[in-house]
């Protein structure tokens, strides 16, 4: 067998030492993310520019919903019970004002697959999409090309970056779904003693933001007797959320409470201490469907959680893509618009709609919903 | 030198059971291992509670590795399980949404035999249609989970929708030992002791090791297969019934990704993914280790970030290690074997 | 690799049919029965279908859309290819994008210049490569084994690079460079890399002594080796230009979503190897062709782009993607052994000696071993 070690390691040695150069040389100039600052910065203004010149300057508040406006939600992941509640609060709207519904989404919760289903709405040319980001950023490209190609868009639930949207549906303010958690976690263990959080994925949008809230929440005087001890990830992931409950539990035996501001993670973690020694020592709370919790409710391994009402908010966020659509609005914060049984909203700061308070369910009023 | 051969052959061949059973051996070790290292951080690791959570977290993946590793030593895969269990579980809660007063043999029945219908499927066209396992099966986990899909839409079965007496099944002890996990080492023992004693079982491995030689012999290797694909939807069935008892809350993402997780559990646990060899035991074995990984890393508060990196590098290892170990069997085999015959 | 039973099927090309009439026919057939030709007719036959059922599918814009969800798949499919046909796989390929990705993130967040981090992603894909690579031909260990563990390790490094974050200020100007379109047409000029890349792969595996040793190699190892051919060094290779390319695929990733997160690409592997195997390439190894896998990419693409414009909804697509894997399989294997049936047919007029023609194998079986691991 032919073996030609010297030529063989001379060509290598040749491929390493252009390369080299090729990485010295590109490193000595180079776009590297200070100076690309400034160049962004314009770009980004340049396309919230360009989306915000709305043809009529300002909304026309009498301007009537045409019929017939093609709304299409794309939530973060179809089949996901949680979503699917909320299109049904859309299709309801959409039925009031005579268009047309459609919910779309991926089977796997990623941005790519989103970017996807955004190019297909583009091509199909619906009128409104209602979407729920995986990812704040990465679907930005594929909105701004379906605005191009005249759609209007609304998030809700997880919102992307402001600029490629017109108006985004909060649930709640985040600093409302905090605060709210960190109310009810200190009335249950009477304002003193050591608690952790149970939250989604990681790198969750929201779940983050609110996390960071409560953090900053808990900085106040009123809870200073109690101590945030851990944050764990479940993933969204009922058996991943059960190991680390039970983690939890093992490296602080003295955890009075558990947040879990996600609906999968706190269904588990309710399970999990339901069927444990650790039931009634330590309380469960954060955010969770009243379908899910009421067996827990009932058999008094959580008290009180909170949530807001998903039909109301899809409801909510399809009359407001009708609302744009029609030109009633352009997004811009201070006006208002009808979002018919609901009433009237203000766009607040930074083109946000909010639905209002959480609501905080527990055994008095759990049999009163379903969702 | 054949009568050097012959007195040589049973010692080598004791030495090479000897190596064999080491590979369980080895699993269990670092185990043994894991365990202690966790319980000296933590001594809570080792409390009742905690071994019960260990056990009933590992029931389900070692059904589910159990099933897979009888088709990976007939030298085939499965990679349709997560599938199979995401529509029998859904399946189960539909049933008993539907009929909350049937007893729960009967739904393990059907839990069962739903699994083994798809396994049927699967087995009869890798036999029947004589294609590669690996492709078919890749096509079933995109078909059963689309069937899934459509079935579930957004539903979601909760805990409130189904029988007290079901869900309580699934967190149920005796003498302090979860049900699921009892289940689980039943299921174990049995197909460990098949494929150990029965003929039909012996043949598995005969059809693993070389398939020529199998059909040669006189083994009827169409049959034995389509046995394996069977039993193995029929295990993930009932995985399925137990995962529905389990977690309560059931929708059309059940059990999604879970195959490559049922695999290495497999290959972890000693069973070449060429066939022909591994145990049973040691892929349950290797299916609590993967568990216990996840729990021991949440509680020594390794960073999240880090634990799936060490679930690859332990199947890593295992797998070299099982490497290592099979050639080192080898060649005392080959060692004590007459040579140039 | 999993290699399957006793029902390995050989083979049987067409010069090894017995010399008569049958033989042109055969030869007619035993193209038709290559799956190669075939999904190259169905992705044909879908293009037209859907263009002219499907509202909105037959434009320029739709063009670009369906190539641009496809480039990345398309990059990976390639080297999975030649590493199929060797009778190896690969599953680590979307980890190893995901980990060149946040690395990528990661750098950018340390400050160095994209020019620079470019060039390191794909050699940090190369290294994932070697690893792979060494395992593989080094250790020796099953690759379907080992890239499953792969898998899980590049995949948790790639949170342990980047955490939660998800870096997401590049530069416009980089991001625009994975999804600019050519003026005029929707098409984008990233698929130009992979046009070239695709030639380039395409040349060597069809045209080259190394592609068809690599051929050999799947088809037969023990004879590979004593034929002369390098079986560990190419293997060696092939998981390295792997690494690399998933490297490559890992920075159009990351600029064309604008997002570099540890989650990229998550369960894109199977996809991969869906498209591969849809495109003709025997899991046994030594059979499938370049031109078959890039049809079975588009032709995935194609299929999820056109129901998703017609509104159907992701049960479906699922249900059509396994369909078409299974029948990508099970029909070849249906026509051969009609093909077989026919020939028994025709020599059992035929005087034997041999009277069990039971235990008649069509020419060139023999030769078929299983390479004892």
């Amino acid at each position: 067998m032919r073996i030609l070690p010297t030529s063989r390691a001379m060509r290598t040695g040749a491929v390493a030492a252009v390369s080299a150069a090729l990485l010295v040389l590109s490193a000595c100039g180079g776009t590297t993310r200070d100076d690309d600052g400034d160049d962004d910065a314009q770009t980004g203004d340049e396309t919230t520019d360009e989306s915000t010149a709305d043809p009529a300057a300002g909304g026309d508040p009498g301007a009537e919903i045409p019929e017939g406006l093609s709304i299409t939600f794309l939530p973060k992941q179809i089949n996901n019970p949680y979503f699917d509640i909320a299109a049904a609060g859309g299709e309801a709207a959409v039925g009031e004002f005579a268009g047309e519904f459609n919910q779309v989404g991926p089977s796997d919760a990623t941005a790519s697959s989103q970017v996807s289903y955004i190019n297909t709405l583009t091509q199909q040319g619906v009128d409104v999409i209602v979407t729920s980001a995986n990812d704040p950023n990465a679907i930005c490209p594929a909105l701004e090309e379906a605005r191009g190609a005249g759609a209007k868009i609304v998030t809700y639930d997880s919102d992307t970056d402001p600029s490629c949207r017109d108006v985004f549906v909060n649930q709640a303010s985040p600093e409302g779904i905090a605060q709210v958690q960190i109310e009810m976690a200190a009335e249950l263990i009477g304002g003193e003693g050591q608690i952790a959080i149970l939250s989604a994925t990681a790198n969750a949008t929201n779940q983050n933001t609110w996390i960071g809230l409560m953090e900053e929440e808990l900085q106040k005087p009123e809870y200073a007797g109690i101590e945030l001890v851990a944050t764990v990830y479940g993933d969204d992931d009922d058996q991943k959320s059960f190991q680390e409950t039970q983690g939890l539990m093992q490296s602080y035996p003295d955890l009075k409470a558990i947040i879990a501001p996600t609906t999968v993670g706190i269904a588990a973690a309710a399970r999990y201490i339901d069927g444990s020694e650790y039931k009634g020592q330590v309380h469960v709370t954060g955010l969770g469907t009243p379908n899910q919790m009421r067996e827990f409710v009932h058999n008094g391994t959580v008290e009180k959680f909170a949530l807001w009402n998903p039909e109301e908010l899809g409801y909510l966020a399809a009359w407001t893509g009708a609302a744009l659509a029609a030109g009633q609005i352009t997004g811009a914060p201070g006006e208002t618009f009808t979002a018919g049984e609901l009433g009237e909203y203000e766009i607040g700061e930074g083109s946000v709609v909010l639905l209002g308070p959480p609501t905080v369910f527990d055994s008095s009023n759990i049999d009163d919903f379903d969702f | 030198m054949t009568t050097a051969a012959g007195v040589a052959r049973p010692a080598g061949g004791g030495v090479a059971m000897a190596l064999m059973r080491f590979r369980e051996l080895g699993i269990l070790l670092a185990l043994v291992l894991l365990v202690t290292v966790t319980a000296v951080s933590n001594p809570r690791f080792l409390s009742p509670q905690s071994v019960r959570d260990l056990l009933l977290a590992a029931a389900i993946l070692v059904i589910l590795a159990v099933g897979q590793s009888l088709v990976i030593i007939t030298r085939n895969v499965d990679l349709s399980v997560g599938s199979i269990l995401g529509l029998t579980a859904f399946g189960t809660g539909a049933l008993l949404v539907a009929q909350p007063g049937l007893p729960l043999v009967a739904v393990i029945a059907v839990g069962m035999a739903f699994g083994a219908v798809l396994g049927t499927v699967n087995g009869g066209l890798v036999t029947l249609a004589k294609v590669p396992a690996l492709v078919v099966t890749l096509g079933t986990l995109y078909v059963f989970r689309g069937i899934d899909y459509a079935w579930a839409g957004g539903r979601q079965i909760n805990a409130a929708d189904m029988p007290r007496s079901f869900l309580d099944f699934g967190t149920q002890r005796v003498f302090g030992v979860p049900v699921l996990a009892l289940i689980a080492l039943f299921v174990v023992l049995v197909a460990g002791w098949c494929l150990g004693n029965l003929r039909s079982g012996r043949e598995f491995y005969a059809i693993g090791s070389d398939p020529a030689a199998a059909v040669l012999y006189g083994i009827p290797s169409g049959h034995r297969i389509f046995v394996a694909f069977v039993v193995n939807g029929a295990l993930a069935g009932l995985a399925g019934v137990l995962y529905a008892a389990r977690f309560g809350t059931l929708d059309a993402t059940a059990g999604s990704g879970l195959e490559l997780q049922v695999v290495a559990a497999a290959v972890v646990g000693g069973v070449a993914i060429f066939g022909g060899s591994g145990t049973v035991y040691g892929a349950a074995l290797g299916a609590v280790l993967l568990t216990t990984i996840g729990s021991s890393l949440a509680v020594l508060r390794v960073s999240p970030f880090w634990q799936q990196a060490v679930v690859g590098v332990l199947i890593v290892g295992a797998i070299a290690l099982d490497r290592l170990l099979s050639v080192r069997v080898a060649r005392r085999l080959q060692g004590s074997g007459p040579r140039g015959a | 690799m999993v290699r399957d039973t006793a029902f390995e099927r050989p083979d049987v090309a067409a010069d090894a049919l017995p010399d008569g009439p049958g033989r042109e026919r055969g030869r007619w057939r035993s193209a038709l029965a290559s799956w190669d030709t075939a999904v190259l007719a169905v992705l044909a036959l879908t293009v037209l279908v859907a263009g002219m059922l499907v509202d909105g599918f037959a434009t320029q814009r739709n063009a670009g859309f369906l190539l641009l969800d496809v480039i990345a798949i398309g990059l990976l499919a390639l080297p999975l290819t030649l590493i199929i046909i060797t009778g190896e796989i690969d599953l680590s390929i979307a980890s190893a994008l995901g980990l060149c990705s946040a690395t990528m993130g990661w750098l950018w967040l340390e400050g160095l210049p994209l020019e620079t981090i470019i060039p390191l992603c794909i050699a940090l894909g190369a290294v994932l490569g070697v690893v792979n690579g060494l395992f593989v031909t080094v250790l020796g260990l099953p690759s379907l084994a080992v890239t499953i563990g792969t898998l899980a390790l590049y995949r948790g490094l790639a949170f342990v690079v980047l955490g939660d974050q998800a870096v997401a200020d590049f530069p416009t100007s980089f991001k625009s460079l994975a999804t600019a379109k050519i003026a005029g047409t929707g098409i984008p000029y990233s698929v130009l890399p992979l046009v070239v890349l695709a030639i380039v792969f395409a040349i060597l595996l069809h045209f080259t002594p190394f592609g068809r040793s690599l051929y050999v190699i799947g088809y037969n190892r023990e004879a590979a080796a004593f034929s002369g051919i390098p079986v560990l060094r190419t293997k060696f290779l092939l998981f390295v230009a792997s690494g690399a390319m998933a490297g490559f695929a890992g920075v159009f990733w990351t600029l064309r979503f604008g997002s570099a997160r540890g989650d990229n690409a998550t369960g894109l592997e199977l996809a991969v190897v869906a498209a591969v195997l849809l495109g003709g390439v025997s899991i046994f190894g030594g059979k499938g062709a370049l031109h078959g896998v890039l049809a079975g990419v588009l032709l995935m693409g194609a299929l999820r782009n056109a129901l998703q414009l017609a509104n159907v909804s992701a049960d479906v697509l699922s249900m059509v993607t396994g369909l078409l894997l299974i029948a990508s399989v099970v029909i070849p294997n249906v026509a051969l052994r009609i093909r077989e049936a026919s020939w028994r047919c025709a020599l059992a007029t035929v005087p034997r000696t041999d009277k069990s023609t039971a235990s008649w194998q069509p020419p060139g079986a023999e030769d078929r071993k299983d390479p004892t691991p």
